[in-house]
């Protein structure tokens, strides 16, 4: 008296079949058990009815083939038969696969992975506790950095011989500055245009065209051009700043350079930030310059305003303070460009993944400092007055 | 060229490279290079720095596109395959990168459950199981399974990145240098471990390595890159081999150390 079921079509790749005998109950696989089938046979050997016998055999001897998932399956049955209180005979297998069993069977007693879920309460709990302490080994981290760059700062004054690296500096100076003319150069004047255009289009109103010229002068020189160049080099430098300095960390050459006895801050920190301290005012006064004059190129098209009279209310409008005020940001933001983009690289760890996501951190950081600083700027100067 | 023993000759052979080409500008690298593997057996790949090892292996699993040639994998032109046919043939081998190319933003369980996802419709709970039973295979400790590949030692890596070339239970298995910077004793437990799976789950392994213990160790042939072509042989046999780099090779204080 056996009864037998298929646990799947009778053609299927893989398949067993159950045979009831009065105290034993007798698995049979048969066909290929694989990976592919096994998430079928899963389900199917889960929901055997093991009845009231008090022993079980698993036959493996009739299966064409089976690999180590399908090998897993037939452990698993036996174990969890076992823990049902049945008394499971070993395994029979074909002796090629031996070897398989042993390895599936004997080897692997740990429980079933557990996939860690980012989405409970506790991970958040967690998350924010990491964030939290992440971020005040992050401000110290930064005072530390802030410390030992002035400084070296300081030591670079009183003694350049040795401690400022000319070299670099004229490198950084070049890279900074005249290799970024043609794209702040660009897009300044297309500022210019665009603010004489929009600026015109409102005082028309008035009657008031020739004060576009006044709103030119004073947007661009006190703020516009100033801000827009920091923007742009804080894309353009900063980020290179990091990739650079991180790339060498990731590459090992800056514990390199240690052993070797450089000092850090010297050979990268220095030229890059005092470099682009030398370069950014110099853009800054370039991107003044350009768009003015691609304000004026608008007030000629627009408004019919030729460049004699551009220029004589242009003098009217501005005074040296004006143009001070904007200038005087500009080694200050370049400052806090250098200091963040290489503050930002030498945090690089040695994994390539971590220098995309600094850099990516350093832009912003440095984008979002200059922008706060612009603003306090701007405060200070009304107190003051200018 | 095949220099193989006689009783091998009847044996199924999974990989077949014919006359292949590949040349970067006028760089020759392969030139009308033959080779076969075997079904089931451990086939180590060595060659001066530069003969194109890794170029080879790339070569085979499709990552190199060939200046000419033919490759047959399962006695199919991998040439003539469309999108579908190559995840196919891709569901039937696992490939060990050097520094186990293990995706750093997953957990070593998930690394090993990627292949699952991709091409099998398989519960959360079978594919736990099934990791953490490779996760055993390969030797890992219990608690690597919920660790992030930043945590983890390079022997480590490596173990994971043979768990996830094993996830599927392929046919073959391609090791990028699978002992490169691993410690003796890491590097002979490696070597212990291929041959053993290899064994237990009857896989086809092709791997590139410069290690003379591992090559003593595991493989059943050698395949020897020298003038742009390959020479196949058990070690016994290229050591009898005149050329003047497989003599050095085999035959230099390291050689004899692995002898």
């Amino acid at each position: 008296m056996s009864t037998a079921h298929d646990a799947t079509a009778p053609d299927a790749r893989a398949r067993f079949r159950m045979e009831r005998k009065p105290r034993t109950l007798r698995l049979v696989a048969e066909g290929e058990w694989t990976t592919k089938d096994a998430a079928k046979l899963s389900a199917a050997l889960r929901s055997i009815d093991l009845g009231d016998a008090a022993n079980a055999e698993i036959d493996g001897t009739h299966l064409d083939r089976i690999d180590s998932a399908g090998a897993w399956l037939l452990v698993r049955t036996k174990r969890e038969w076992e823990g049902k209180g049945k008394r499971v005979a070993p395994i029979a297998l074909a002796p090629i696969y031996d070897a398989l069993l042993h390895t599936v069977e004997h080897e692997h007693t740990a429980p079933p992975v557990t996939i860690h879920n980012r989405h409970t309460i506790a991970a958040f709990v967690e998350r924010v506790g990491r964030a939290t302490i992440h971020g005040l080994q992050q401000g110290l981290g930064i005072m530390n950095y802030v410390g030992r760059v002035t400084v070296e700062w300081t030591e670079a004054i009183y003694h350049p011989r040795g401690h400022l690296r000319v070299a670099a500096l004229i490198h950084q100076v070049e890279e900074t500055g005249i290799n970024a003319l043609p794209i702040v150069g660009l897009l300044s004047f297309l500022i210019g245009i665009v603010l004489a255009y929009q600026g015109a289009d409102q005082l028309k109103r008035f009657g008031a065209e020739i004060f576009t010229i006044n709103l030119l002068g004073v947007g661009l020189l006190r703020e516009i051009a100033g801000l827009i160049t920091a923007i742009i080099i804080a894309g353009r430098s900063g980020s290179a700043f990091t990739a650079q300095i991180g790339t060498m960390r990731v590459n090992e050459e800056i514990d390199a350079m240690q052993t070797i006895g450089i000092n850090i801050v010297d050979a990268l920190v220095l030229p890059r930030v005092i470099g682009l301290a030398i370069a950014l005012p110099f853009l800054t006064f370039y991107a003044d310059i350009m768009g003015l004059i691609g304000g004026a190129v608008m007030c000629y098209f627009d408004l019919a305003i030729t460049p004699e009279v551009f220029l004589r209310q242009l003098q009217e409008a501005i005074s040296l303070n004006t143009f001070l005020v904007g200038m005087i940001k500009a080694p200050v933001f370049a400052m806090i460009i250098g200091m963040v983009g290489c503050y930002e690289g030498l945090q690089v760890e040695r994994n390539a993944a971590s220098v995309g996501r600094l850099t990516t951190r350093s832009v912003v950081e440095s984008v979002f400092l200059v922008i706060v600083l612009d603003a306090a700027f701007s405060i200070i100067f009304s107190i003051v007055g200018i | 060229m095949s220099a193989a023993g006689q009783p091998r000759q009847e044996r199924e052979v999974v990989i077949k490279v014919r006359q292949l080409v590949n040349a970067f500008g006028s760089q020759v690298l392969h030139d009308h290079l033959d080779l076969d593997v075997y079904r089931g057996e451990v086939l180590g790949v060595v060659g001066g720095s530069g003969t194109g090892k890794s170029v080879l292996l790339r070569s085979i699993i499709g990552l190199n596109e060939i200046t000419s040639g033919t490759i047959e994998v399962f006695g199919r032109n991998t040439a003539h395959l469309n999108e579908a046919q190559w995840r196919e043939l891709e569901q039937r081998w696992g490939v060990l990168f050097q520094e186990g190319a293990l995706f750093s933003s997953q957990t070593v369980a998930e690394n090993i459950q990627v292949p699952m996802r991709e091409y099998l419709n398989m519960p959360q709970e079978l594919m736990n199981e099934i990791a953490s039973m490779k996760i055993s295979m390969v030797g890992l400790p219990e608690l690597a399974a919920s660790k992030q590949p930043s945590e983890l030692s390079g022997g480590m890596k490596k173990r994971a990145g043979l768990a996830r070339a094993l996830a599927l239970d392929p046919e073959i298995v391609f090791l990028d240098e699978p002992t490169a910077g691993l410690d003796p004793i890491s590097a002979n437990m490696f070597d212990t471990l291929v041959k053993d799976l290899q064994k237990s789950l009857n896989l086809t392994v092709f791997m590139v390595t410069h290690d003379l213990d591992t090559l003593r160790a595991t493989t059943d042939r050698i395949a020897v890159l020298v003038d742009h072509k390959i020479v196949v042989g058990t070690m016994d046999e290229l050591r009898k081999n005149p050329h003047p780099w497989i003599q050095e090779y085999f035959s230099g204080p390291r050689g004899r150390a692995a002898a």
